[in-house]
């Protein structure tokens, strides 16, 4: 079974936690990992930084341009991530954009993730039918699994398709928002919130973006099977660098 | 069987094309997708796009036989004079088309991104007319280059804020945008300002041009007693002009079609903004398209003189033209560019901005015959650019 859904239907209060590879400084990816690994979260996403991450907001495009400073790119970060399942046995999805992917050649992209044992990946600009016409098969090949994102906007009867084609979780964008910009929910999301799961879905939903502290953490999994955090982690590091990853987890967790 | 060179049921020019979106963006391309032909082949629509065509743009534009270029390269050179239209550019065609879709959608609040600002000028121009709230995206590099049509937006009461990420130019701004977008998705339209982004916005606002080629076969009817030209030619950057021009000709094989890029300091410099040549098939902006990028795809910072043709990407129907090889793609030097806008301006008493000059100084690189007949799109007019003639020229 891919970790991804072990963990799902093992866990109900999942923390996953969102970094950009090759940031603050370009060898501190898999130290970022092994201090996840120990502060105990339940998976992690590894963003592959771009030059123009369109559903990002101001924190992780400035992580992304600081990294791709550092000389981040595709084939270094496999090159990091090469003995990563020696250090880690949590589950690992990539998410990145497709350009960069589609200059790696998709194919080659999925085989690599592969080898060094990633579960899933997180491609926001590759639209559901691009994926169902010419890459589901190639990701199924290598034992990827593919999530999807669902807004407020999405309609029920488009939720019910991404449903369908979801084999991992759906990520549930927690407002109209790009990341970063929000720090506790109102009524409209809770309403938002129990209309999805009103739904009763046969996928495990997470809610990500906006998820800053304790508080917002708590109220995700009243909603939902987890939490992302991206925006908010990488402030965290910016600020106090990444040796004290633990406490960031702990508060989260408190 | 004969391959169309428009856009297909789903969004695509040949390989090129589709909506590469976040699904943050699905509900809004999708509400325009369903709805943009429906609306704008309205009666309603229809009426008042032409109305304000007429009485607010002014058109339709003049086309202009050359006597002094004509006889200079033996050949029958026509300018369609969009450098007359309200605002000094074509660029207003398609925010008139696109403010009128986003009353009828309900929207309420407009924003744009701009480069040089004139698509910026240009959609503050029509939220003015309409009383609608406009914030218009510039890059911070962009504002400082561009002071007279930052003044020009405010002018006409939009709000100007700067995208500050990234290398703080066009392809920022357009980020900027979207997040914008992403963030309000309910009370506001998107006016993309050339034949860019996602579908349906390529071939929406190639729709909202066409006028500019529609216009040119009845004028050339008229002139010329037939309503094809042997060539059509316009300067590219995102492409709208272009496509403006090109549009009732695409299918017509007998029309050739020359798209002139920028090549900037030249194409092997590194400082050049000639993607058809430099770039490489990738997905930029919502479009799957050539684009400047690096070899790990990330995307590059374009040059040229010209703010206008300095996007790292083309349009997917120009990436089409040019894979398809149904358009030669000639690129022209930032210095051949300067030389050609003083020319214009002694020659025919028109001073062109930089973009439409790219265009004109095909003339010393391809050979014409004398029967030929050629139409350039006379893009907009040099206001804009004083400040760089005068700094180059030393005026």
């Amino acid at each position: 079974m891919n970790r991804i859904n072990k963990v799902l239907k093992e866990k109900k209060d999942i923390l996953s936690i969102y970094f950009t590879a090759g940031y603050p400084n370009i060898d501190d990816t898999v130290e970022i990992i092994k201090q996840l690994d120990r502060s105990k979260i339940d998976m992690i996403e590894i963003g592959l930084p771009f030059s123009d991450p369109l559903a990002d907001g101001p924190t992780i495009q400035e992580s992304s341009t600081k990294a791709l400073k550092n000389g981040m790119n595709t084939f270094k970060l496999f090159e990091q991530l090469k003995n990563i399942r020696n250090i880690t046995g949590i589950p690992i999805i990539i998410m990145g954009y497709f350009n960069p992917i589609l200059q790696y050649g998709v194919e080659n992209f999925c085989k690599d993730c592969k080898e060094v044992g990633i579960d899933g990946l997180i491609i926001p600009d590759l639209p559901a039918d691009v994926y169902i016409k010419k890459y589901e098969k190639v990701f199924k090949k290598h034992n990827l699994l593919n999530m999807f994102l669902i807004t407020p906007q999405t309609s029920n009867k488009r939720i019910r398709l991404i449903d369908e084609i979801s084999n991992g979780f759906i990520y549930m964008v927690s407002s109209f928002s790009v990341t970063g910009t929000i720090n506790s929910f109102g009524k409209e999301q809770r309403k938002y919130f129990k209309r999805i799961n009103d739904l009763k879905l046969k996928s495990s939903l997470l809610i990500g973006f906006g998820i800053s502290n304790n508080n917002t953490f708590k109220d995700a999994i009243n909603y939902s099977q987890g939490a992302i955090i991206g925006s908010a982690f990488i402030k965290f590091i910016k600020q106090y660098g990444i040796n004290k990853i633990s406490d960031f987890i702990k508060k989260i967790r408190s | 069987m004969h391959k169309s060179y428009n856009v297909d049921s789903d969004g695509y020019y040949g390989d090129f094309g589709g909506a590469y979106i976040p699904e943050m963006m699905y509900s809004n391309i999708n509400e325009l997708k369903s709805k943009y032909l429906e609306i704008s082949s309205q009666a309603d629509f229809i009426k008042e796009f032409d109305e304000l065509l007429k009485q607010y743009v002014g058109r339709p534009t003049p086309l202009y036989f050359s006597k002094r270029l004509s006889r200079e390269y033996n050949s029958k050179i026509y300018l369609k004079r969009e450098d007359l239209c309200h605002t000094g550019a074509h660029k207003i065609n398609n925010t008139i088309g696109q403010i009128l879709l986003a009353q009828r959608l309900g929207k309420t609040r407009i924003i744009a991104e701009t480069g040089a600002g004139q698509h910026g000028v240009a959609t503050a121009t029509v939220c003015a007319l309409m009383g609608i709230k406009c914030i218009v995206y510039m890059g911070e590099v962009d504002i400082k280059r561009q002071a007279p049509n930052v003044a020009r937006m405010k002018m006409l009461g939009a709000e100007v804020k700067p995208a500050c990420s990234g290398s703080k130019t066009l392809k920022d701004a357009t980020n900027e945008a979207i997040r914008d977008w992403i963030n309000n998705p309910i009370d506001t339209h998107y006016i993309i300002g050339s034949v860019v982004g996602p579908h349906p916005y390529p071939d929406m606002v190639a729709r909202f041009q066409s006028v500019i080629g529609l216009e040119v076969k009845e004028q050339l009817l008229e002139a010329e007693g037939k309503e094809n030209p042997d060539y059509v030619v316009a300067c590219v950057g995102g492409g709208s002009n272009a496509a403006g021009l090109f549009y009732p000709y695409l299918d017509d094989l007998k029309v050739n079609i020359i798209c002139v890029e920028a090549a900037g300091m030249g194409i092997k410099t590194g400082k050049s903004a000639a993607t058809s040549i430099l770039g490489k098939e990738g997905v930029i902006h919502g479009s799957k398209t050539l684009l400047m990028q690096s070899k790990d795809g990330q995307i590059t910072e374009p040059y040229s003189i010209s703010a206008g043709l300095d996007y790292p990407g083309i349009g997917p129907m120009h990436a089409n033209l040019f894979r398809s090889k149904r358009a030669d793609f000639i690129s022209i030097t930032d210095k051949k560019a300067m030389e050609w806008g003083l020319k214009l301006s002694r020659m025919e008493g028109i001073i062109p901005a930089i973009e439409t000059s790219h265009a004109f100084a095909v003339l010393d690189k391809k050979k014409f015959m004398k029967k030929d007949i050629i139409v350039f799109n006379c893009s907009g007019r040099g206001d804009k650019d004083l400040d760089t003639y005068i700094n180059y020229f030393k005026l």
